[in-house]
């Protein structure tokens, strides 16, 4: 099963790409899966360039193909005035708003204080229903002060189970689906 | 292989002087261009049609009915008619009368239109485009091919016993293509149909126009209208020429930097190169046309866009001169060659009316 990884920490080395890193790691000791790691920052340029032009350029399409193809997703940014970043949120506004539909996806996030946990439950959650996704019960927020605290590492465990379960009964749609046109044509004569 | 330009009308300011057009320079300009098109040797001219600034083309047929009285040779086309907010019988009246003053030298783009307020403007509902589409094209045809037509439908007034004057000339109606950039949906309708399917590809990488593309002839061949290379396929363009590509390059730049849909967007070198755009000598906008075929296939019309983003009217008559004189010919020559037997050209009136002719004494 392919499970993708879409990270949108800024900085190298990153918390949100180790904490992205550490669940999908969780993933595969609960199911082999081949993992592939989408960073946003190196596609911040096209999708900007998306916006202007309508199209994407080349590594975005390919990022965007990663993730449509996925049997599951793995999303995790840091927390920016009280919210995803705009860098993360950009990539899923030029993804196809169908792209996700169906796919189990595990969210979470990043931030300086455990004071901003909630963004999962108050931002990334809406967004992921929006987008008519499966998103898996537990979220996790990683603060600096978790990094060398207790219940981090059984969050991620818990997570990556969740998500485990749900992959294989990722319902993918058709590409090309197109309703023939007499079908289409006697829909308006009903 | 017909060759041609179309233009969507912008009013837009000329970046390098600040001065914007009147809309009667606009217009007089679009007109200027057509009969330059037909002087230089090219096949079509196509208008957009908008209800909106800073666009001026609202009503094609007045304004091609005029192109018709000066030109000879020329067909006249749209890009696009909306389908789904004009009334289909007014389409079918229009298009009909253009034909009978132009002597047959007509065909018609059909569009859904990409301005969201033009639908509730005209009362319509965006939601419902493909719909609008289907059903008032199902409509036009219908006007067009039967002499009394009853009909019901969801989006119009019934009509009972309707006749739409003038009948098509020589009982033959124009030519349509259907355009689409992203929905399969029109493909489809064209394929329906065997009508041409034009993906206007300016402003989109070859593999998304070879997936439409593909989809098209694939499904044209469904509907039993032949293989799939018999498809009547168009494709846009965009380009700036100059003897040498450097000069090319630096008068263009700051038309590319400022323009209304990519401007302040990509690079000029990025676009180039995921794009059907080509800024450069005409041998460059020879080699690139040519390679439009390697993901197309062979294919009938090819339309260039020439007068935008503010380009001044003189720039886009040495364009012109250019791109009849030394691009197009080459073109038509390349193109034929290695085409296959099999493939049509565009239907024209006279195609069409010896097609219905034989198919009247058979």
């Amino acid at each position: 099963m392919k499970l993708v990884v879409v990270s949108a920490g800024l900085s190298v080395p990153s918390s949100t790409r180790l904490l992205a890193d550490r669940l999908a790691a969780a993933v595969d000791r609960h199911t082999p899966v081949d993992v592939q790691v989408v960073e946003l920052r190196d596609l911040a340029v096209e999708i900007a360039h998306n916006f202007t032009n309508g199209f994407a350029g080349r590594a975005l399409a390919a990022a965007q193909d990663a993730v449509a193809g996925a049997d599951g997703l793995i999303v995790v940014t840091p927390v920016f005035s009280a919210s995803y970043s705009g860098l993360f949120k950009s990539f899923f506004d030029v993804l196809d708003k169908d792209a996700l539909a169906g796919k189990p996806v595990l969210i979470a996030a990043t931030g300086g204080t455990g004071r901003h946990s909630l963004v999962l439950e108050h931002a990334l959650r809406p967004l992921f229903a929006y987008l008519r996704a499966v998103v898996v019960p537990t979220g996790v927020y990683a603060a600096s002060e978790d990094w060398g605290a207790e219940g981090l590492a059984e969050r991620i465990e818990r997570a990556a189970g969740e998500l485990a379960v749900l992959m294989p009964l990722a319902t993918g749609r058709d590409e090309a689906d197109v309703v023939p046109f007499a079908e289409q044509l006697a829909a308006l004569r009903r | 292989m017909q060759f041609g330009i179309f233009t969507v009308g912008d009013v837009t300011p000329d970046p390098t002087t600040g001065r914007t057009p009147t809309e009667r320079e606009r217009i007089k300009a679009m007109v200027a261009i057509a009969l330059k098109a037909e002087e230089v040797g090219l096949d079509v001219f196509a208008t957009g049609e908008h209800h909106n600034p800073p666009f001026v083309p609202s009503s094609p047929t007045t304004m091609l009915g005029y192109i018709a009285a000066r030109t000879e040779n020329l067909i006249l086309s749209t890009s696009t008619t909306l389908i789904t907010t004009n009334d289909p019988v007014k389409i079918a009246e229009d298009y009909a009368m253009l034909q009978h003053l132009a002597d047959g030298r007509v065909d018609l783009m059909m569009g859904r239109g990409n301005t969201g307020p033009v639908y509730p403007w005209f009362g319509k509902d965006i939601r419902e485009g493909i719909n609008l589409a289907v059903e008032n094209y199902a409509l036009l045809r219908r006007l067009w091919d039967e002499d009394v037509v009853d009909w019901e439908g969801k989006f119009r007034t019934p009509l009972q016993g309707f006749t739409s004057t003038p009948r098509p000339l020589d009982g033959v109606p124009p030519f349509v293509w259907h355009g689409s950039i992203r929905s399969p949906e029109i493909a489809e309708q064209a394929a329906y149909y065997g009508d041409g399917f034009f993906h206007n590809n300016i402003f989109w990488p070859a593999d998304h126009t070879k997936r439409m593309v593909e989809f098209y002839r694939k499904r044209y061949a469904h509907y039993g209208h032949g293989t799939p290379e018999q498809a009547v396929v168009g494709l846009g363009g965009q380009v700036f020429m100059r003897k040498n590509s450097q000069d090319a390059v630096r008068e263009f730049r700051p038309y590319f930097d400022n323009a209304p849909v990519y401007g302040h967007g990509p690079s000029l070198e990025d676009f180039t190169d995921q794009t059907p755009l080509t800024v450069g000598s005409p041998q460059q906008v020879i080699e690139k046309t040519l390679s439009f075929r390697e993901y197309a296939g062979d294919y009938q019309r090819q339309l260039f866009l020439m007068d935008h983003a503010g380009l001044p009217l003189k720039t886009v008559l040495e364009q012109l001169d250019m791109l009849g004189e030394e691009v197009v010919p080459v073109l038509r020559k390349e193109f034929a060659n290695g085409r296959p037997a099999g493939v049509p050209e565009a239907p024209t009136h006279q195609s069409l009316l010896a097609a219905a002719r034989k198919e009247n004494v058979a």
